[in-house]
């Protein structure tokens, strides 16, 4: 029987099996940020502990930092502190870090394949649960929490039981203006958020292997919107094409590169490969999704109603009642009737020049609308520069948007980027939770082109007929 | 860690389903840098009105649950976002137990807890106990009925026991690591480095490609 892409990686990291059936796993890579990581540093000074392999360790600063020209003055003295705190623990104890201000600082899941530290056949941990999004390149890649950040730091290795495997095979080739995330949104849609728990999910089908590696790096960086620790891609020439393409400064020189091109083309899973499920999806038929509700489920085509509260598979009616009540929306209503607020265009899920360019394109010789306030926050400071010499940086201000500097920004609110009370707004993040955005604040999960059509008609619209009209 | 043996407590409901950590403890909380201080912040957008008041619309701040130790909710508890915030304002807040059923949906079955939440827990002394919905049912209908209602987890034996006025059993499954790190309250390093050696051997021979 053949063997697939996730047992591959596996079974070559495993130390040492336990008696109880789990498993003592081998870390490749450990990215590090400023918000789950002080307490696992001061674990370590407190029992007095070092940390096994430094040089495997990198860290940044994403999800406090300032988006604003003035950034590097830190209004907020908590936000600071941390900060502060990530820095002088990288002093401390020997790890490179990219902090506010360096030219390679970013959203920790953009820069990782950037630096080329995110590569084929690794595990690969981060304190971050959207660590998921490198599986993009066949690495195996979750998020942990701070005990468990602390002890990577500490013994290079976690304790973990093996999950199930479990194949989305996406068919089919997807019309014009439907993304990898609207794949991945139709996905959570069916399996629900907690479809994937307990599995690693491998995506695969015509429709995956078209896929840029900035569009796969898209569908599992929401993998964990569905439960699942871990979404993979097996690596193609599109993965080392992108390794091999910029001057990465972690990926193998040129006198390691043929062994390591070896290795990573025998990782693919196997053609007679099993898994514990699967599931296959057509996309030739998938329409632009938006989120209606309060989790990355309850997600619908633009041009469906939304759902009666007792309609909905898998969610009580007292859910749903919960959900529609907190997003001010009512069932019969269709989202092309519903006026947005804010547009927010970044996050881990969709910051990359790829998603930046497709956003350009709608905003090109357009213009939001007025009461919309419209944000375009790139993932990296890399990302910014490119964009800024391809002119898309002109295309965003010329329709009104603040073009920001890179940071985990408005998806999640931790710097001063929020959302108000009952603000409604379009966003390429990848969680619509209640407060999520800023306390009181309602968010709609939709694509990069979906969101900058929603800041020009200051509603959401079909981008499939709104762009021709 | 404290050890996690035997507890009996004040029974709370909190029915709503896939509650996630953003819930559990918002952003704003999570800027600290110690491990200390987040019980009172406990699903502080839920608990608090605008003003810094307890919230009487919020079901867990009924006054029926004052010195609660033990929660039930519903499924997926804990999804979304890794921080182990969650976990600390939980333990903070007071709670040694949560309840939450596997549901079934299309012939397959939903664990109760989140992945991530569910092992930052175990690390935390905090018991995850994932039932069958019928049962978390039992134990809502029984907890709306008797006020203070007390139940009874025993982790040796893998039994949670409602004191209701007809007192019910159910026996839980637990992993064999899961259960044995919090009856000795065991440090999961420590554990670990019992292996150096295997580590050592390990890196010997494998390929990181830095």
């Amino acid at each position: 029987m053949g063997i697939t892409l996730f047992d591959k990686i596996w079974s070559a990291h495993v130390v040492r099996d336990l008696p109880d059936g789990t498993s003592l796993l081998y870390i490749d890579r450990h990215l590090v940020h400023e918000v789950t990581s002080p307490q696992a540093f001061e674990g370590l000074r407190l029992a007095g502990r070092r940390i096994r392999r430094p040089e495997l360790t990198f860290a940044t600063m994403d999800h406090n930092v300032p988006t604003t020209p003035d950034r590097l003055d830190i209004a907020d003295p908590v936000s600071r502190a941390q900060m502060e705190a990530l820095k002088a623990n990288c002093d401390e104890f020997g790890i490179p870090l990219y902090g506010l201000g360096d030219e390679r600082q970013g959203i920790v899941h953009v820069i990782g394949p950037e630096l080329g530290l995110t590569l084929p056949g690794l595990t690969i941990v981060c304190g971050d649960s959207h660590t998921s999004t490198h599986g993009a390149f066949g690495a195996l890649a979750f998020g942990i929490g701070t005990s468990e950040v602390e002890h990577v730091l500490v013994t290079q290795t976690l304790v973990q039981r093996k999950p199930g495997s479990f194949r989305v095979e996406f068919t089919g080739r997807p019309g014009p203006h439907i993304f990898s995330k609207d794949m991945v949104l139709r996905m959570i849609g069916l399996i629900g958020t907690a479809g994937g728990t307990g599995y690693v999910l491998e995506y695969g089908g015509e429709a995956v292997r078209a896929l840029s590696m900035e569009a796969r790096m898209s569908i599992c960086n929401m993998s964990i919107e569905a439960g699942a620790r871990a979404g993979m891609i097996a690596p193609d020439e599109t993965t080392f094409d992108y390794v091999a393409r910029e001057k990465r400064p972690f990926a193998p020189g040129e006198e390691d590169f043929e062994r390591a091109l070896s290795h990573w083309r025998s990782l693919p899973s196997d053609d007679d490969a099993l898994y514990d499920r699967t599931l296959t999806i057509d996309t030739a038929a998938l329409a632009p999704q938006v989120t209606w509700g309060t989790n990355p489920g309850m997600v619908i085509d633009v041009d469906q109603v939304i759902p009666e509260p007792d309609d909905l598979p898998g969610y009580s009616r007292e859910d749903v009642t919960k959900a529609l009540d907190y997003m001010g929306l009512s069932p019969g209503t269709r989202l092309t009737d519903v006026d947005v607020d804010v547009v927010f265009i970044g996050s881990c899920t969709n910051s990359r020049i790829e998603d930046l360019r497709q956003a350009a394109a709608v905003l090109d010789g357009r213009r939001k609308a007025e009461h919309v306030e419209l944000l375009v926050v790139p993932g990296s400071e890399q990302v910014r520069r490119q964009a800024e010499a391809e002119g898309l940086d002109r295309i965003f201000k010329d329709a009104g948007a603040q073009w920001r500097f890179a940071g985990c920004s408005m998806c999640l609110g931790m710097n001063p980027d929020q959302l108000r009370p009952q603000q409604r707004c379009a966003s390429t993040s990848n969680r619509n939770f209640e407060g999520r955005q800023g306390k009181g604040g309602r968010t709609h999960l939709v694509s990069p082109e979906m969101a900058a059509a929603a800041a020009v008609a200051g509603r959401f619209v079909d981008i499939r007929t709104w762009l021709e009209s | 860690m404290t050890p996690f043996t035997k507890h009996r407590g004040i029974v709370a409901t909190l029915s709503r389903a896939n509650v996630d950590t953003d819930a559990i403890i918002p952003k704003q909380f999570l800027k600290s840098i110690k491990r200390t201080g987040y019980g009172p912040n406990a699903f502080f957008d839920w608990r608090y009105t605008a003003d810094g008041q307890p919230d009487p619309k919020f079901e867990l701040n009924q006054d029926r649950f004052a010195g609660r130790s033990i929660l039930a909710t519903r499924n997926n508890f804990g999804c979304g976002s890794s921080r182990e915030h969650a976990v600390w304002a939980l333990a903070q807040d007071g709670y040694r137990v949560i309840i939450a059923p596997w549901v079934e949906r299309d012939g397959k079955r939903l664990p109760g807890f989140a992945d991530i939440f569910r092992s930052n827990t175990t690390k935390n002394g905090i018991l995850a106990i994932e039932l069958p919905e019928t049962d978390v049912d039992t134990i809502f209908a029984s907890v709306a009925e008797h006020h203070g209602l007390e139940a009874t987890v025993d982790l040796t034996s893998q039994q949670l026991i409602l004191h209701s006025p007809e007192p019910a059993v159910f026996h839980f499954d637990i992993e064999t690591s899961a259960k044995d790190q919090l009856l000795k309250g065991l440090d999961g390093i420590d554990l670990t480095l019992a292996h150096a050696d295997a580590i050592d051997r390990f890196e010997r021979d494998h390929e990181t490609w830095l």
